[in-house]
């Protein structure tokens, strides 16, 4: 996902000189060809989060769009006061964009775990958040980026689902994609988890089980009108993210059900419950450690729909 | 415009937005008043009829719990009816008792948290070297706000990036919320760690119109370097029985000390 954005970020640089690009000290490598042939329309701020994102405003200010990059939960979480109070409140033109999201970074510790950042950015007002679920919607996402005014957050993962597009399929912001189609369940989810997703939905046709798969890279604004849909066209819903079930896009899409009065038959968030990971791994390993592969999300979706009851998942009850 | 009655000016609303409101900080935005009066009298280049006008000079009052002065210079400087005044700290008001730029023509940026104001200065500064535009940025801070690790992020920053178009005047009462500077966070010696940083820094007393108008006349002091301004201030300048006193920096003023106040200040 990171080399989709920054490839089409080198696109849009070309032919609009708004376009900067600052990293927070981070992406060795990665900008080598962007700063040679946009030198100045990239800064290194140094590791200096909080200065970074008030500088990123002041630049937007004055009639910029900042791309401020950093990894996991560096650029939102240590400088959270700058994003609220400074980008978001002045509906500054300041563009996110984490690489790493949910256990991307799974081996390197709790403090590269980006698995609360959704319910965080998402409760912030004035701020778009994005995490794409495959290459297309990262490349899409990032062209938005630039037509959307204000301030966006984009979460960008290691693993991602390849390109799930058809060809004349035209991203549409704010919109779920729905890439199979089915009434037992609908699956949602968001975020580069989408390959995982998938491959579940391979696995339930195996067992004559046929699911909706919603793709939701716009967490905010939520496309309600897909939820609401699912809800009342198949017979469960589940979503799954990489992230704490808290607050994320499994909170979203549960307040929206309750708040219009439209609940689906059986419902449920795949998600992390079992607070930090003091284990380390790599993502795949992360994944079925917390109930958030491709075979334990099948495993949930049959157990949901063989229930009488919504029930938790029990490899997500958290460890005593 | 006379900066010395624009000063005495923005003391007066200022008195009266807190007191009417029973807000605080009246000792922080008296401290500052001279420095925000020489700004906009003699200074700063704006047009209140076009308060977004490209070529203006970019003012951020970081410590923003002295948003009242700000409230009064602008509204004396005619971006606002100075009846509006009356709304601070009011319910249903956009007068914040912290600046905000909502609603308030010549509020550049919205601050009340400290430690902010210098990097988004240090934004602005840049876009303007950047597009080779000549405005210049000025942001006001506190003493106190220097405890933020963000301001010294910001002033690495400025210095590394050679914008001697930014400006930043600390107001140095000497006073925090709770006790003194020195006794707090002593920042000394201040003005070392300043040039040590790659700043050029001059020292003003904070209340001498004169000085400070020649001082910012000079700007940039050097070329390629970011320009410090500490300003030694007395908190509760103007009121003698709030000068130099930790207790106006939450207390309000009312009834008799309200009128004792106005009276020193109607006078001066």
């Amino acid at each position: 996902m990171r080399d989709a954005f920054i490839k089409v970020l080198g696109e849009i640089a070309k032919n609009d000189p708004r376009v900067l690009l600052i990293t927070g000290d981070l992406g060795f490598k990665v900008f080598d060809e962007y700063s040679q042939n946009y030198p100045r329309q990239f800064l290194n701020a140094g590791v200096a989060e909080q200065n970074m994102m008030g500088l990123a405003t002041g630049l937007a200010l004055e009639g910029r769009v900042v791309f401020v990059y950093s990894i996991a939960n560096f650029p939102i979480l240590r400088c959270l006061e700058q994003v609220r109070n400074d980008a978001c409140y002045h509906q500054a033109n300041v563009k996110i964009v984490s690489i790493g999201g949910g256990f991307s970074y799974g081996a390197l510790g709790i403090s590269h775990h980006a698995t609360e950042d959704l319910s965080i950015m998402r409760a912030l007002p004035e701020i778009s958040v994005i995490a794409p679920g495959d290459l297309w919607e990262t490349e899409e996402a990032t062209k938005t980026l630039i037509e959307i005014p204000g301030t966006c957050y984009l979460r960008l993962d290691k693993s991602n689902a390849g390109y799930t597009n058809t060809k004349s399929e035209k991203f549409e912001f704010g919109k779920a994609r729905c890439l199979k189609e089915g009434t037992d369940a609908t699956l949602v989810s968001t975020g580069g988890i989408l390959n995982e997703v998938l491959m579940a939905y391979e696995l339930l046709c195996k067992e004559g089980i046929y699911c909706r798969v919603l793709s939701v890279p716009t967490l905010k604004p939520l496309d309600s009108e897909s939820l609401l849909r699912a809800a009342n066209e198949t017979n469960a819903v589940l979503t799954i993210e990489e992230h704490s079930i808290e607050g994320g896009l499994g909170g979203a899409v549960a307040e929206n059900f309750l708040e219009y009065g439209i609940l689906p038959k059986k419902f449920q968030r795949i998600g992390l419950r079992a607070g930090f990971s003091s284990i380390v791994g790599s993502q795949t390993y992360l994944r079925k450690a917390y109930g958030l592969d491709a075979q334990a999300i099948a495993a949930n979706v049959i157990r949901l729909l063989n229930s009488d009851q919504p029930t938790m998942s029990p490899n997500s009850i958290p460890a005593k | 415009m006379d900066p010395i009655k624009l000063s005495q000016k923005i003391r007066l609303h200022a008195l009266r937005m807190t007191s009417k409101g029973a807000s605080s900080h009246i000792g922080s935005v008296f401290s500052m008043a001279d420095i925000l009066a020489v700004l906009y009298a003699s200074i700063l280049k704006y047009d209140p009829k076009q308060p977004k006008w490209k070529e203006r000079d970019r003012f951020i009052l970081s410590k923003g719990h002295a948003g009242a002065g700000v409230y009064a210079v602008l509204a004396e400087c005619g971006f606002f009816p100075v009846s509006k005044l009356d709304g601070h700290y009011q319910d249903g008001s956009d007068l914040s008792g912290h600046v905000s730029h909502k609603g308030i023509p010549g509020v550049e940026i919205s601050t009340g948290s400290l430690g902010h104001g210098l990097s988004i200065g240090a934004g602005m500064a840049l876009a303007a070297k950047l597009d080779d535009w000549a405005h210049r940025t000025f942001v006001v801070l506190s003493d106190g706000e220097c405890d933020e690790g963000s301001i010294w992020e910001a002033v690495l920053f400025s210095s590394h990036h050679n914008l001697d178009n930014l400006t930043v005047i600390i107001d140095y009462n000497k006073i925090q919320s709770l006790a003194s500077v020195k006794e707090t966070l002593n920042l000394e010696p201040f003005k070392d760690k300043w040039e040590s940083f790659g700043w050029s820094v001059k020292e003003v007393d904070g209340h001498d119109h004169v000085q400070m108008e020649s001082v910012l006349k000079g700007l940039p002091f050097q070329k390629d370097l970011p320009n410090c301004v500490i300003a030694h201030t007395v908190k509760g300048k103007g009121v003698s029985f709030m000068e130099n006193k930790v207790l106006w920096h939450y207390r309000t003023a009312k009834d008799e000390e309200y009128e004792a106040a106005l009276k020193e200040l109607e006078e001066a």
